[in-house]
């Protein structure tokens, strides 16, 4: 069957879906696989200028899924990475353009020469998430460390399981480890404890993601940013790798606590 | 003292982190069993009102829960004190009973009524659950003893 199928969802909106398509598609082009991000945020195209790519789209998905252009044609390609590719959402569409069907028949033709489709899915469990949700292989659910991101949460996982989809694993974005620390913000422990499941990545707060979405650069390929070396343990953790989880000093050992006690902070 | 232990032993335990965890399992709880918080307290009071037509309950001690190991397994788990009764009251008196024998479920009667008490006794001492009764089964005591 070739290539795998990935579908980042989360239920509730702004939690950072778009972000983390975009970076997880350049992480697994830096890995050296070949990629195909799809935007199915039909109506609110999104991730093109997240990836930097809004000024060369021709075609769309649903210009695709009507015939008005050839798959290859709405796929564009990175400016970087040669074998990265986004297909942009129609701006001035709705979600009912595209049917989950036209979802299965795009990626199945995808992936028969590309190792990853990673699919932006839309807020929500309407119709869009459902377009989104039909052909993954694999369900990556954000979520922020939060009381309605994480209900909403699991509510999706609750349909997801039910479209036979399941489990899928949880990227945690957003996490502040200074107000874990304080006890003012639920841990990656707790979210983990609520929703059980499987964390595939847990990603800070960083001011260098709004940087990115600036520039249209992703944090990804910013040596120094935290959030993006999280993603690029994320894309390899999907790739089947086990990267253990980097020290986001969410829970520091006793030795780091005392330290820091004894320094007065 | 406090916050010297929790930055040495890890997070606190109090703070709005914990808040919202344990607001996020109440939510969750009802939401996965698509049941709201008002629905279950429907529930619980119809649940009691059929229990009561057949046994006399404790009311002041009943406790019905929902617990839930994880988004697939929730289940209710009910502690329902029935109060130990031969002549099936009338449905006021039921009610009445509640008030004045709200410490004495029938498990709890029937420890301290079993030691050497005759079978007219230990009747007469569930009779004694409504009303006066309690004060009678007060006397019996300080007579056998
Ligand atoms: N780790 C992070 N640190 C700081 N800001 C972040 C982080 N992740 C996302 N953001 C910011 O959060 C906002 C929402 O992100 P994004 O657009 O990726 O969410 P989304 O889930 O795709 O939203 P929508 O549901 O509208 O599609 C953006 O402004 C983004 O810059
Ligand atoms: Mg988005």
């Amino acid at each position: 069957m070739g290539g795998k199928v990935v579908t980042v969802t989360s239920g509730k909106g702004g939690v950072g879906k778009t972000t983390a398509t975009a970076n997880l598609g350049i992480s697994l082009a830096n890995l050296g696989k070949k990629v195909v991000v799809i935007d199915a945020d039909i109506g609110l195209r999104n991730l093109d200028v997240i990836m930097g790519l809004e000024n060369r789209i021709v075609y769309d998905l649903v210009d695709v899924v009507e015939g008005r252009a050839k798959l290859r044609q709405a796929m564009i390609k990175h400016k970087k990475f040669e074998d990265l590719f986004l297909i942009p959402a129609a701006q001035t569409r709705d979600k009912m353009a595209v049917s989950p069907k036209d979802m299965v028949e795009l990626t199945d033709k995808l992936r028969e020469d590309h190792d990853y489709v990673i699919i932006d899915s839309p807020a929500g469990i309407e119709r869009g998430f459902r377009n989104a949700l039909e052909p993954a292989d694999e369900v990556l659910i954000v979520t922020n460390p939060e009381v309605s991101a994480v209900r909403d949460a699991d509510r999706i996982i609750g349909l997801i399981e039910a479209a036979d989809k399941g489990p899928g694993r949880l990227i945690i974005n957003r996490l502040k480890t200074e107000m874990v620390n304080k006890g003012e913000m639920l841990s990656a422990d707790d979210v983990f404890d609520i929703l059980s499941l499987e964390i595939i990545g847990i990603i800070p707060e960083d001011e260098s993601v709004l940087s990115a979405s600036n520039s249209g650069v992703p944090v990804t390929l910013n040596e120094g940013s935290r959030a993006g070396m999280a993603f690029t343990n994320v894309a390899r953790r999907i790739t089947g790798e086990d990267v253990p989880f980097m020290n986001l000093e969410e829970n520091p050992g006793f030795f780091k606590r005392l330290m820091r006690f004894l320094d007065g902070r | 003292m406090t916050s010297l232990l929790n930055r040495l032993f890890g997070r606190p335990r109090k703070g709005s982190g914990k808040t919202a965890k344990d607001r996020l399992r109440f939510v969750l709880q009802h939401d996965r069993i698509n049941l709201p918080p008002e629905r279950l307290e429907e529930m619980k009071r119809d649940i009691l009102a059929v229990i009561v037509k057949y046994v006399v309950i404790d009311k002041d001690r009943v406790e019905i829960a929902l617990e839930q190991r994880d988004r697939n397994h929730s289940k209710l788990v009910a502690q329902i004190p029935v109060v130990k009764q031969t002549v099936p009251p009338s449905p006021e008196t039921i009610m009445d009973s509640h008030e004045n024998n709200s410490d004495r479920p029938a498990d709890e009667t029937a420890g301290s009524v079993d030691e050497g008490k005759s079978a007219d006794d230990d009747a007469e001492d569930a009779a004694a659950t409504s009303d006066d009764g309690k004060g009678a089964d007060e006397e019996e005591k300080e007579n056998k003893n």
